[in-house]
């Protein structure tokens, strides 16, 4: 994680073929929403869109309420030469990632898609004209990149709608959430969501932040963006918790579930908590049949970035070890400011089978695309 | 025949639970117009959902009486806590619903009249027994006043608080409390449990208790963040934090993670002036119970090795609570010379009136 502005395009990879990586964390942002999102929005929408402008369950409508460590938490040099926001311009984008760092596979998730809008129909209208921006600015343009289905998840009657309508489209792999929701994501409101991406043979994931409302910890509002952001993988857990204790994945059998930027390294101690637990408590979840940790193995993907760095590092490969090593995908948060660098972000010896793995193959088999 | 002694012989158990058993049982300690309040408003006892009653978590089946709560009166902890595991000295951290209380006037008199029973009905009965100071978190003053009028009583050795409050307790307005225990040699005590002001989770209420034990230790994560990002260690460089009925199996992965982002945030939290990782060896103690542990020996033993450090874990049984059976309070993995660490050299250094 850095912000430095030096030039990496070439920088780590002189001379020898760079390992092709799946970049299973991109943010895409539109260059205008009147040039890029409206054509998508009815009258009605971009209306009420002027009138009142996005209003989430959080005070600010123009900003975070942390304020980010950088403006639009975003890499310093990530800015296109012709303007507008990070992120926005495919051809730049192609320059500075995905060429360079050789990305073979990239997932987008966008980030201001509409989703933890307090207006329910417009949350779903908007969702949609991003699920249509994406096909039109992004994955018809350039094969390499892959669209998340945006649904507007605190409804799940119009969420189910939108995975119908699009289920099938080569272009989505996956549909997204944020982690942030109104009540943990393994309540029975979310359940139809789970069922319809099931059914469209689509993983679920999960991606950090969000407007839900309720206070980043248990015990209240942090004052800082670090404790916010370091916040998102306690989150994570929660919402994780609430899915095995909820008795989602026995449910959902054929469910798929990844975790997107919210770290990896605090999963093991998580599995033995809640297997310790599951053993005590099982008279009041006996609808839970296998212990936690076996749900998890078998249900739950996890995103690398921001990658844990123990000292020594090799420690990590303990971690791994715990996790599993066919259940991390690789990804870079590009064009964020806390960038993790594919030529830096694993600096252990590792098998090349097993880098593979990691920066590739376990991606490409997750998403059916080997 | 002759018994061996448990291995636990002598050990510093640093978190036990004595149980309120009833709201009368604390009356004799309030002044006339809380007692009156009590009685004509009808004022239940304050349990809370922390510890519902007949849950498996809340009491290990040896340990529940046939009538009333676990653990509420000294006797019983005598019989079921301090003699079986023949440990030197406990230290009573009683868990009452005084900080989910609304009104800062009635927890003040709560806590002052939880500390005069606890003083009264253990500490007085058997020498081997220390408390926390429970306090009013609800209000900083009154916390403060709660601490200065039991400083002077030895017996009081740590600040109860739960991780859980209203606010983060890194935040400032906590900040004369810790200068009132620093000032005393008394460590804060963060146990796990919540005044319930906030959802546990950061996603809003759980349908299941299992959640919301499970959501304690999201909670110290966040805890530890924001007693080391809010600076209290660089005001109050004499303070440790005790971290009870917490876990510590995800200690190290937190401590890289939050390391890692004050590396590219520093800015934010001038104050932290080096990696939180040694900021928390330094100021962070756990207690032992529960182990939630690796499956094998010697994944625990690769963990210990991430925690970087043999002097952070202070030895509990959790009693009455369910973490083990048996004496089986010590996990498979520790040396000879950890387990005593943990057992009476960390206690005794983290708690300067053990010493």
């Amino acid at each position: 994680m850095n912000i430095q502005v030096a030039d990496r395009s070439t920088s780590a990879s002189k001379g020898k073929v760079k390992q092709a990586i799946a970049d299973c964390d991109i943010h895409p942002s539109p260059k205008s929403l009147e040039i890029e999102i409206y054509p998508y929005l009815s009258k009605r929408w971009r209306s009420y869109l002027e009138s009142y402008g996005f209003i989430y369950r959080q005070g600010f409508p123009n900003g975070p309420a942390f304020p980010k460590g950088q403006p639009d938490a975003a890499r310093r040099d990530a800015y296109p030469p012709n303007g507008g926001r990070p992120g926005s311009d495919l051809e730049f984008m192609r320059e500075q990632h995905l060429d360079p760092n050789n990305v073979q596979l990239g997932i987008l998730n966008p980030l201001k898609s509409g989703q933890g809008l307090q207006n329910s129909d417009f949350a779903e209208a908007y969702c949609r004209a991003v699920n249509e921006w994406q096909i039109a600015e992004w994955t018809s343009k350039e094969s390499r990149l892959k669209a998340s289905l945006m649904v507007p998840f605190e409804d799940a009657k119009a969420s189910v709608a939108e995975i119908d309508h699009w289920a099938g489209n080569p272009h989505f792999v996956q549909v997204l959430l944020l982690s942030r929701t109104i009540e943990p994501l393994g309540q029975r409101r979310y359940w139809p969501i789970y069922e319809a991406a099931c059914r469209a043979n689509l993983p679920v994931a999960v991606h950090a932040f969000g407007y839900g409302g309720t206070p980043v910890t248990g015990g209240g509002w942090p004052s800082f963006y670090i404790e916010e952001m370091v916040g998102h993988a306690e989150n994570t857990q929660s919402l994780l918790t609430s899915m095995v204790i909820e008795g989602v994945f026995e449910r959902f059998p054929t469910l798929k579930v990844i975790l997107v930027e919210a770290g990896f390294a605090w999963l093991p101690a998580l599995k033995w908590r809640l297997d310790k637990l599951w053993h005590r408590m099982r008279d009041e979840i006996p609808h839970v049949t296998r212990p936690p940790s076996e749900l998890i193995q078998e249900h739950v993907w996890l995103t690398t970035q921001p990658m844990e760095e123990p000292e020594p590092r090799e420690h990590l490969l303990d971690t791994i070890e715990w996790i599993g090593w066919d259940k991390l995908l690789f990804a870079t948060d590009y064009p964020h400011w806390d960038f993790d660098d594919p030529a830096r972000a694993l600096p252990l010896k590792l098998s090349k089978e097993r880098r593979e793995n990691f920066f590739l193959g376990n991606a490409l088999d997750l998403y059916g695309l080997r | 025949m002759t018994i061996a002694p448990p291995p636990t012989t002598g050990a510093i158990d640093c978190d036990i639970h004595p149980s309120v058993p009833s709201i009368e049982a604390l009356l004799p300690y309030m002044a006339d117009h809380w007692r009156d309040t009590i009685v004509q408003r009808g004022v239940h006892n304050l349990e809370t959902i922390a510890y519902p009653k007949n849950a498996p978590l809340t009491a290990r089946p040896d340990w529940r009486p046939a009538k009333g709560l676990p653990a509420a009166d000294v006797v019983t902890i005598q019989a079921q806590a301090l003699d079986p595991f023949a440990t030197s000295i406990a230290i009573c951290n009683c868990l009452y619903g005084v900080q989910l209380l609304m009104s800062e006037d009635i927890a003040a008199a709560f806590a002052n009249a939880v500390n005069q029973w606890m003083a009264a009905e253990f500490l007085d009965r058997d020498p081997r027994l220390r408390a926390s100071i429970v306090i009013p978190t609800q209000n900083t003053e009154m916390a403060v006043a709660e601490i200065e009028r039991w400083a002077d009583d030895k017996r009081f050795v740590s600040v109860l608080m739960l991780v859980m409050d209203e606010n983060p307790l890194g935040r400032r307005l906590y900040w004369p409390i810790y200068a009132a225990a620093a000032r005393h040699g008394l460590p804060i005590c963060v146990h796990a449990g919540s005044a319930y002001k906030h959802p546990v989770t950061s996603v809003g209420w759980p349908s299941y208790y299992t959640e919301d034990y499970a959501a304690q230790s999201p909670a110290f994560h966040n805890m530890v963040s924001s007693f080391i990002c809010e600076g209290v260690f660089a005001k109050y460089p004499d303070l440790t934090v005790v971290l009870a009925e917490s876990g510590f199996t995800w200690l190290p992965a937190h401590l890289w993670r939050l390391t890692k982002f004050w590396r590219g945030l520093r800015a934010e939290i001038p104050w932290v002036d080096r990696p939180p990782t040694e900021i928390a060896r330094d100021h962070f103690r756990l207690t032992l119970q529960p182990v939630d542990a690796p499956p094998t020996v010697s994944d625990f033993e690769r963990l210990m090795e991430h925690m970087g450090s043999d002097e952070m874990l202070l030895f509990s049984t959790d009693y009455p609570h369910h973490q083990f059976d048996g004496n089986a309070v010590l996990p498979e993995g520790l040396s000879p010379t950890l387990a005593r660490k943990i057992m009476v050299d960390n206690p005794k250094n983290t708690y300067p009136r053990l010493q």
